[in-house]
């Protein structure tokens, strides 16, 4: 690992003054991603801002219709949360099946969300559940928010302090781990709520997390297994790679869609 | 160098290190606490698996410095006057192991699963196994020894 300087702030504010001030400063959530990559030496930030212990980030609570996350939750506490479990469990499980039990006690939603790994599930829980990420200086919704592979809306200084999640009538998601990795090689979540009909696909994009407008709309006319089960996505832009090419990915899609709608019930 | 100070099995522990310290790497060579072990490179193998306020943590995926203030438990920690705990003495009885190498990251794992779910069953402790490997694939018996454990500590 590179040198670099260390600071653990007290509060949201101190840190975006922290940040404001390094040279080339990283936020540290829980590090499960992070601490790897500089272990490989893949990145050299001058300054690491541990957010991790900030109590104000570190909060579950459900108000009117809608689960407002802090980002600071760990997975293992999304996943145990009684609020997520009633009114979100298709998210509940997803966190549970994140990772593994060591990596679901450190990694956090909004670690998770801000790094935007083009195979990590919790992107495609916010995308198809209309989910709304405040930060320290603003309102982004999803759809807004998840701009490619590693790349999101957020500006330098900016943080993440909640994301809001609100209740879905149905909703399921369904992965198709990497045997190895245990990343998704395919996630798809599903959903049906205020919002209409969402379907959002984690794992295979090139450009990360992406919508299919194909399977929502046949799910909106009927929501079945066999509404999507003839939808083909187009194998062009999504990955290929040691560990499957294009075209299994986009028949993956349709499979993992198949079941999630199945799940949802 | 920032100095920092935790409790490791019950006894206060301080230190300078460098920022860039992994806590493994803290535990190992600063306190000689080697019973901790480093199986990869690359955070997967779980042989470092140590509890980091009584919750199972991967001790190479997190800094010493992010620890500051927080009750450290190592395979160390968990025999109690000389007697084993129970989920040592389980893996013993139950030849829960082949080489060893892996075998502290398996047992902090598995008082913590226990601790988390003590109403285990064969298919939930393979699926919480998730973060740990065996090179020598000895799982059975890992397995099987969890089990009996359980059932020891209800």
């Amino acid at each position: 690992m590179y040198q670099f300087n260390y600071a653990r702030p007290k509060t949201l504010a101190e840190a975006e003054a922290l940040l404001a001030k390094a040279d080339d400063p990283k936020l540290l959530a829980g590090g499960q991603t992070l601490i790897p990559t500089l272990k490989q030496r893949l990145a050299m930030p001058s300054d690491l801002i541990d957010i991790g212990g900030l109590k104000e980030l570190d909060f579950i609570r459900a108000e009117g219709d809608a689960v407002m996350i802090g980002a600071g939750a760990k997975h293992a506490t999304v996943a145990q949360s009684p609020d997520v479990k009633k009114h979100n469990p298709a998210l509940a499980a997803l966190a549970e099946g994140i990772g593994d039990p060591a990596v679901r006690h450190m990694g956090t939603i909004g670690g998770s969300i801000a790094n935007n790994d083009p195979a990590a599930d919790y992107p495609a829980a916010c995308l198809a559940l209309d989910a709304k990420i405040h930060t320290s200086k603003r309102l982004i919704e999803a759809d807004q928010f998840f701009k490619g592979m590693f790349e999101t809306a957020l500006e330098d200084g900016e943080i993440v302090k909640e994301i809001t999640f609100p209740h879905p009538e149905k909703a399921a998601y369904m992965k198709f781990p990497n045997p190895a990795s245990r990343y998704a090689m395919v996630g798809v979540f599903v959903s049906k709520g205020p919002w209409g009909v969402r379907v959002a696909v984690t794992g295979a994009g090139q450009n990360g997390v992406f919508r299919v407008k194909e399977m929502e709309d046949a799910l909106t006319k009927s929501w079945s297994p066999d509404a999507v089960a003839g939808v083909k996505v187009p194998a062009k832009g999504l990955n290929a790679d040691l560990h499957g090419t294009a075209e299994y990915r986009a028949h993956l899609i349709t499979v993992m869609a198949k079941r999630a709608v199945a799940a949802a019930g | 160098m920032p100095v920092v100070a935790m409790t490791v099995n019950g006894k206060p522990a301080s230190a300078d290190v460098e920022a860039r310290t992994l806590l493994v790497h803290y535990i190992r060579e600063q306190l000689g606490l080697t019973g901790t072990h480093v199986g990869c490179d690359t955070s997967q193998c779980g042989a470092c698996v140590v509890h980091v306020d009584g919750r199972a943590v991967k001790s190479c995926a997190i800094l010493a410095v992010q620890a500051e203030g927080a009750e450290i438990v190592t395979v160390e920690g968990l025999a109690k006057n000389g007697e084993l705990h129970p989920v040592q003495q389980a893996f013993r009885e139950h030849h829960g192991l082949q080489c060893g190498f892996c075998t502290p990251g398996m047992i902090m794992t598995a008082v913590d699963l226990i601790r988390r779910k003590p109403n285990l069953d064969e298919k939930t402790v393979r699926e919480e196994l998730e973060g740990n490997i065996c090179r020598c694939t000895g799982y059975h018996n890992i397995v099987k020894a969890i089990l009996a454990a359980s059932q020891e500590m209800r």
